[in-house]
C-alpha cells in the first residue's frame, strides 16, 4: 500500500501459505497495521482512533438498547425508562449511548478542524476528505434520528423542526414532508422508520469508515508539516516514518485512556449534563416547548439555518429575483446544507500550494478566527432567534462563508509562505535532537 | 497550539450545553444541599421515607408516580422500606385489573397510579425534566459546579409562592417567584406541619419541600448510587491502564527521542 517502501507479510509456515493462496487476508491485516506513519505526528492525530472507538462503543450499546426499545408512540417513551429502571445495567448503558454521541461529534469536530488547519484535504487526498465529510453527513443523520427516538418532548419538536425543513423546498416540499414524516405530522410511522435508519446508518458509516482509511493509507498520512514522506528509497522512507504498530497504536491507545476517563467520568457523575431535561417530558404534540433547541453539535448550523430571515438584504434580493421560489425559509435552509457543502469543496477552495497551515502565516489568523466564530455560532444557536443574536448569528454565518469562498482562493495568490522543512526527518529532529534519527545513531542532515 | 483548540473546544463546550439548557426559568432557586449530590453523594434512606410520606398525604391527591414500582420502594438504596411494609403501602392503593374487570388492592408489581387531575403532571421524572434551568445568565454553570438540578427546583419551587392569587377565566392562578410564569394553577401545599413525620424530624415547611424533592430525585434517577460507583470504579481503572499506557509509550518512543531540546 500507499507507494511508501516498507515490509509486506510473507508467509512462513505451510499453513500459512495455504491460506495465503487462497485468501490473503493476514496480509492485509499485517499492511494495513505495519503501514508507514510519519514518525512527527503529533497529538491532533489521535481522533481517528478515537473516533473508530466511539463508533464501536455506539454500535455495541446501540444494539443493546434495540433489544429493549419499542419504537411506538405510545411505548417509545415507557419503554426507554423500562431500559432506565428494570434492565440490567440498563441505565449505564443508554447514559453511554447519549454521552457517546456527544464524544463522537467533539472527536469528529476535532478531527475535523485538524484536517483543515495542517491541509489534510489537499491534493492527494480529496477523496478522503470527501468520504470523510459523507461520513460526518450520515453521523449527523444518524444522531438526530437516535435523538427523536426517546420520544420527549424535544425529540418530538426537533423532529417536527428539522422534518419541517424539507418542507420549505419549492414545489415537491409538502409531498416530500409527507413523504419523509410517513403522514401528515410527525408521528408513529416517522418514528419506526427513523428507528430502521437509526439502525442501518451506523454500518453505513462503518462501512465509509473503511475506505476513508483504505484512501489514506493509499496515499500516506498527512503529517504536521504538510511535507510528504520520502518515497525514492526505503532507507529514506524509513528515517522520516515509523509503522503504525506499535507506535502509533500504543500512542494512540494511551490518548484514548485519557479521553476515556473524562468520558466515564461524565457518564457516572453528569450523564445528563448534554441533555435538554424537556426530554423527559414525554412527547406531546398539543404542547410546543418555549424554546426548541437541537443538541450542542448541531447548534452552529441551527445558527446559520436561522440567521437568514427575511430581513436580510441578500434574502429579499434573493426572494425578489426568483419570484419567490427562493424565500427566507428556503434560503436558510440551503445556506445551512451550503455550509457543509463548502467544506466538501475545500480541496479546490483552497489554492495555496502550501499544505500545513504552520507555514501559512495569514491562513493562520482566518483559522483561528473560523475556530472561534464555530463557537459564538454555537453560541448564538442556543439562544431564541431575536434580537442581538440574529445580527450575532448573521455575522457569524458571513464569515463562515467568507472563509471557505472568499479567503481561502485568495490567500493562496496573496500570502507569502514561511519556508518548510525538506524532510519530516529534519523536523523530527529539530524537536527531539539530533540522535533521534531513526534510532540507530545515524547520521542525519544537522545543522 | 491545539492544546488551546481543546481547552477552548471544551470551555465553549460547556457554555454552548449550558446555554442549550437554559430554556425557561426566571426565578431564583436556592442551592439546598443534598446527601446525593457530588460524585460520592448518597440517597438518604430516612430521607426517602419522609418523603414518601408527604409525596403520599399531599401530593397523590393529585399528582401520579406511573412509572415508578411500589416493589422499588424495597430496593436497597431507596427508600428501602421492608417487604411486608412495602406490600402494606402498595395495598393502600387500588388499580383496575384488566382481567379480573374490576379494582383491586394494588401488589408489588404494579405502578403508582397515574395523575388524579389531568392537568397535574406526573411526577415520575420530574426531577430530571426541571433540572439544568439555572444562571448564571442561563449557562448552567451551577449545575456543573454547584450540582443544582432539578431536586433544588423542586424544593424552591414549593417554598416559592407567595400569597399573591388571581383569578382568570374562571381558573385561580398562584404566584410563585420560582415557577417560570410566575403564575401557576397549583395552589401551595406546604405550610409546615402539614404531615407528622414517623421519625420525629420537625416538619418546616422546607423540611417537608426538600424532603419530598429528595424523594421524586430518587424516583426519577433510582440508579443513581449504582451509576455513581460503576463511574468512579470505571474512572479509576482506566486511569491506571492510562498510566500503564504512558509509560508504555515512552518507553517504546525514547530511542527516537533521546533528549527533547527545549
Amino acid at each position: 500500500m500507499s507507494g511508501i517502501p516498507h515490509d509486506h507479510y510473507e508467509p512462513k509456515s505451510g499453513s500459512e501459505m495455504w491460506l495465503h493462496r487462497r485468501l490473503p487476508i493476514v496480509g492485509l491485516v499485517y499492511d494495513t497495521l505495519m503501514i508507514p506513519t510519519p514518525k512527527n505526528l503529533n497529538w491532533m492525530w489521535i481522533w481517528g482512533v478515537v473516533l473508530f472507538f466511539t463508533l464501536v462503543l455506539q454500535i455495541v450499546t446501540g444494539i443493546v438498547l434495540a433489544m429493549h426499545y419499542v419504537p411506538h408512540a405510545d411505548m417509545a417513551f415507557a419503554s426507554i425508562e423500562h431500559i432506565m429502571r428494570n434492565v440490567n445495567g440498563g441505565d449505564f448503558i443508554r447514559y453511554l449511548h447519549m454521552n457517546g454521541a456527544s464524544l463522537f461529534f467533539v472527536a469528529v469536530y476535532l478531527h475535523i478542524f485538524r484536517g483543515m488547519y495542517y491541509g489534510s484535504y489537499k491534493t492527494p487526498r480529496e477523496l478522503t476528505w470527501i468520504i470523510g465529510i459523507l461520513i460526518y453527513l450520515a453521523m449527523m443523520a444518524t444522531a438526530f434520528m437516535g435523538y427523536v427516538l426517546p420520544w420527549g418532548q424535544m425529540s418530538f419538536w426537533g423532529a417536527t423542526v428539522i422534518t419541517g425543513l424539507f418542507g420549505a423546498i419549492p414545489f415537491i416540499g409538502s409531498d416530500l414532508l409527507t413523504w419523509l414524516q410517513g403522514g401528515p405530522a410527525v408521528d408513529s410511522p416517522t418514528l419506526t422508520r427513523f428507528f430502521s435508519l437509526h439502525y442501518l446508518l451506523p454500518f453505513v458509516i462503518l462501512g465509509l469508515s473503511i475506505v476513508h482509511v483504505w484512501a489514506f493509507h493509499t496515499t500516506g498520512n498527512n503529517n504536521p508539516t504538510g511535507v510528504e514522506v520520502r518515497r525514492t528509497s526505503r532507507d529514506e522512507a524509513d528515517r522520516d516514518t515509523l509503522p503504525f504498530w506499535p507506535y502509533f497504536v500504543i500512542k494512540d491507545l494511551f490518548a484514548l485512556g485519557v479521553v476515556l476517563v473524562v468520558f466515564f467520568a461524565i457518564v457516572g457523575f453528569m450523564p445528563n449534563y448534554f441533555g435538554h431535561p424537556d426530554n423527559y417530558i414525554p412527547a406531546d404534540p398539543l404542547a410546543t416547548p418555549a424554546h426548541i433547541v437541537p443538541e450542542w453539535y448541531f447548534l452552529p448550523f441551527y445558527a446559520i439555518l436561522r440567521a437568514f430571515d427575511a430581513e436580510v438584504w441578500a434574502v429579499a434580493l434573493t426572494d425578489w429575483l426568483t419570484l419567490g421560489i427562493v424565500d427566507a425559509k428556503f434560503f436558510g435552509v440551503l445556506a445551512m446544507f451550503g455550509s457543509i457543502l463548502v467544506m466538501a469543496l475545500l480541496p479546490w477552495l483552497d489554492t495555496s500550494n502550501v499544505r500545513s497551515g504552520r507555514y501559512r502565516p495569514m491562513f493562520k489568523v482566518a483559522f483561528w478566527l473560523l475556530v472561534i466564530d464555530f463557537f459564538v455560532l454555537m453560541w448564538a444557536g442556543a439562544m431564541p432567534a431575536e434580537g442581538i443574536y440574529t445580527t450575532v448569528a448573521l455575522i457569524g454565518s458571513t464569515y463562515w462563508f467568507a472563509y471557505f469562498l472568499v479567503i481561502l482562493p485568495v490567500l493562496g495568490v496573496i500570502e507569502k509562505p514561511l519556508p518548510q522543512p525538506d524532510t519530516i526527518e529534519e523536523d523530527f529532529n529539530a524537536h527531539y535532537g539530533d540522535g533521534a534519527a531513526s534510532g540507530k545513531a545515524a547520521t542525519s542532515p544537522a545543522e | 497550539m491545539f492544546k488551546k483548540l481543546t481547552i477552548t473546544a471544551l470551555t465553549a463546550l460547556t457554555l454552548g450545553a449550558g446555554g442549550a439548557l437554559a430554556a425557561g426559568g426566571s426565578g431564583h432557586v436556592t442551592d439546598y444541599k443534598f446527601s446525593f449530590e457530588g460524585p460520592f453523594g448518597r440517597y438518604d434512606q430516612a430521607q426517602l421515607q419522609r418523603g414518601l410520606q408527604v409525596y403520599t398525604e399531599l401530593c397523590s391527591a393529585c399528582h401520579g408516580l406511573e412509572l415508578v414500582a411500589f416493589r422499588t420502594l424495597a430496593d436497597p438504596g431507596g427508600p428501602s422500606l421492608s417487604p411486608d411494609a412495602m406490600r402494606e403501602y402498595a395495598a393502600t392503593f387500588e388499580v383496575f385489573d384488566a382481567e379480573l374487570e374490576d379494582w383491586r388492592p394494588a401488589g408489588p408489581t404494579d405502578h403508582f397510579p397515574e395523575s388524579m387531575d389531568p392537568n397535574a403532571p406526573d411526577l415520575s421524572l420530574m426531577a430530571k425534566a426541571r433540572a439544568g434551568f439555572h444562571g448564571p445568565n442561563g449557562t448552567g454553570l451551577n449545575q456543573l459546579f454547584k450540582g443544582m438540578g432539578g431536586a433544588e427546583y423542586i424544593a424552591s419551587y414549593l417554598t416559592g409562592f407567595t400569597d399573591d392569587v388571581k383569578e382568570e377565566a374562571g381558573s385561580f392562578f398562584y404566584y410563585n417567584h420560582v415557577f417560570p410564569t410566575n403564575w401557576v394553577q397549583m395552589a401551595p401545599v406546604l405550610y409546615g406541619d402539614d404531615v407528622t413525620y414517623a421519625d420525629g424530624t420537625e416538619a418546616t415547611m422546607q423540611q417537608e419541600a426538600k424532603d419530598v424533592a429528595a424523594f421524586l430525585m430518587w424516583a426519577a434517577e433510582p440508579g443513581m448510587m449504582a451509576r455513581k460507583q460503576a463511574g468512579f470504579v470505571s474512572v479509576m481503572f482506566l486511569t491506571v491502564l492510562t498510566v500503564l499506557l504512558y509509560l508504555t509509550n515512552k518507553r517504546l518512543w525514547a530511542p527516537y527521542k533521546p533528549k527533547k531540546q527545549v
